[in-house]
């Protein structure tokens, strides 16, 4: 399979010596769905910068699905649809002018771009808003709006730079539907974000970078899978005396709820027979914290501290 | 995409443009025509009835070919380095650097749309200067050729000032400091001869000598200069800003990290 963009030895020192990306090695599969991950000031939007060639690179190569950034650099470009960390289209053109014009900048037509405009538009719910200026739109709109430019000239590769900040979570889900919908139908799509959940969902594959270097670069499944233990909230029905579990490790928070920490190969069923001999029933059970976010922490944790030792 | 302008590209830049400053037209096109409307009233018909001729013509019919030029050289300026430095601030020119667009279209797409402005302005100015004074024509590819190698010469100037600019402050200093004074003092109101040698002397380093006296000589006949002079300097600089444009946009002075 073709790869949609592979990155070698990419450094980028900006001018004052700043190091943002001190040799990212990355490979992204055509039709993956990656999140790429990493606190802020990792060199996220620093790689995408470089990728899509609005920071220039100190040292390494970049290939989208085979065309090198330095001697094919408009084939690059044509591959690529780019949906920005923050807002950047001009607040007084109007929906339809934004995404018409951007077409345009690509060598699309403008009937044709008027054609996809609508297409668009429409599947993220901004055609009744075509006519209104870009500035009168919700935050969520505004964000839409930015997925429907970099689409316009229909992109093999569409990078995301956190597209769901500050969306509320019913937008949210239904840009995620569309971002599915789209990598279904053949688009590569690379993402970054905050919000773990985010990734965990919608992603397949998974880089997480920190200090301008990828600490991990794995398959989402696999990374999941280093999770030891879990934590699980579970909702009891009343009884008279506390419960007592003797197989994993519990924590009674009130006469309702205990929280228990479950090793992965020891499985739940033990915590459930100690309760039902106990006469104790199970309403409802929960996890306690998002998985992923759990495993980011530790391993950018352990990344820094393996740095200092060394 | 080899080649280097890319045609619906610079299209799309052109009409974006174009867009821009008939959206916000009371801004753009109505103040140059009551500014001149007033330099015509007040230098024109109140002060110039009292100064006779110059140039063999009267005051009159020698300013109006300077103050259209005025207008143009104003307009193309300002049009090019209000919209460059706004995109550069807002970022929306992001648009068109991730895109395949080569640096040259960029370049001819707000060039072109600085010289449209300063056209419609140039001709709204020479409909109003008809209410004061009859026109003659002496020479239409002169004054087609000059106010168009004018036009883009500042816009090329309003591009290279919003690159390297980092504040809206920066886009007003060039022309209340330079622009304002070269313009004043380019022969717009007076013909240079009237000058002592020396400060005539001094005048021939000013560009827009060149400029107004090709274009007066478009119309009256009449030029301190002689018009293949002032083509020659206008081609000249042209260039010079044009590959000097080229040069940053391609390195990213003020537009790449």
């Amino acid at each position: 399979m073709t790869n949609a963009l592979e990155i070698k030895g990419l450094r980028k020192i900006y001018r004052g010596g700043l190091v943002a990306l001190k040799g990212v090695d990355l490979i992204v599969r055509e039709g993956d769905f990656y999140a790429l991950l990493g606190p802020n000031g990792a060199g996220k939007s620093t790689t995408i910068g470089i990728i899509s060639s609005l920071v220039n690179k100190t040292e390494g190569s970049v290939k989208v699905f085979g065309y090198d950034l330095d001697t094919h650099i408009n084939e690059v470009k044509q591959h690529i649809g780019l949906v920005p960390q923050e807002f950047n289209f001009n607040q007084f053109e109007t929906v339809e002018q934004i995404v018409v014009n951007q077409a345009g900048y690509y060598g699309v037509s403008r009937k044709l771009a008027r054609e996809r405009a609508e297409k668009y538009l429409t599947q993220l719910g901004l055609w009744e808003k075509r006519d209104d200026r870009a500035r009168t739109l919700s935050g969520g709109m505004k964000r839409r709006l930015m997925i429907a430019r970099a689409l316009l000239h229909e992109p093999k590769l569409l990078i995301l730079d956190e597209p769901t900040a500050g969306v509320d979570i019913e937008l949210r889900r239904s840009m995620w539907e569309f971002l599915t919908r789209i990598n279904k139908q053949g688009v590569t799509i690379i993402l970054t974000t905050h919000y773990l959940e985010e990734a965990e969902m919608l992603c397949r594959n998974i880089g997480i970078i920190d200090k301008g270097q990828i600490i991990e670069n794995t398959t989402m499944k696999s990374l999941l899978g280093k999770l030891n233990i879990e934590t699980f909230v579970l909702d009891l029905e009343s009884s008279e005396k506390a419960p007592d579990i003797k197989s994993a490790t519990a924590r009674i928070i009130d006469d309702h709820t205990i929280e228990v920490d479950v090793a992965k190969s020891a499985g739940l069923n033990s915590v459930f027979n100690e309760l039902s001999e106990q006469g104790i029933k199970v309403l409802s059970m929960r996890n306690k914290a998002n998985r992923l976010e759990e495993l980011f922490v530790n391993l950018v944790e352990q990344g820094r501290e393996t740095k200092e030792q060394a | 995409m080899k080649n280097p302008i890319h045609f619906t590209a610079l299209k799309t830049i052109w009409i974006k443009e174009c867009t821009r400053f008939l959206r916000i037209w009371v801004q753009t096109l109505v103040p140059p025509a009551i500014t001149m409307t007033l330099y015509f009233i007040i230098f024109g018909s109140l002060i110039g009835s009292r100064i006779g001729e110059m140039g063999g013509v009267s005051y009159m019919e020698f300013i109006v070919p300077g103050l259209i030029m005025m207008s143009v050289i104003t307009n193309a300026y300002s049009n090019v380095a209000a919209s460059f430095f706004s995109a550069k601030f807002q970022r929306n020119l992001e648009e068109m650097l991730v895109a395949p667009v080569s640096n040259i279209t960029i370049i001819l797409g707000y060039v072109g749309g600085g010289v449209a402005r300063s056209l419609i302005v140039a001709v709204i100015v020479t409909i109003v200067s008809g209410f004061f004074v009859e026109l003659n024509i002496q020479s239409y590819g002169m004054i087609i050729i000059t106010v168009l190698l004018t036009a883009t010469l500042f816009a090329l100037g309003g591009l290279l000032n919003a690159m390297f600019a980092k504040t809206f402050d920066d886009i007003s200093i060039i022309p209340t400091f330079v622009l304002t004074p070269l313009t004043y003092l380019g022969g717009v109101f007076y013909s240079i001869t009237l000058l002592p040698d020396f400060w005539q002397a001094v005048s021939q380093v000013n560009p827009i000598i060149y400029m107004v006296n090709g274009f007066r000589y478009g119309f009256i006949g009449v030029s301190d200069i002689a018009p293949t002079v002032a083509i020659g300097v206008l081609v000249i600089f042209n260039l010079a800003f044009f590959v000097l444009a080229w040069w940053l946009l391609r390195r990213g002075t003020g537009t790449r990290t």
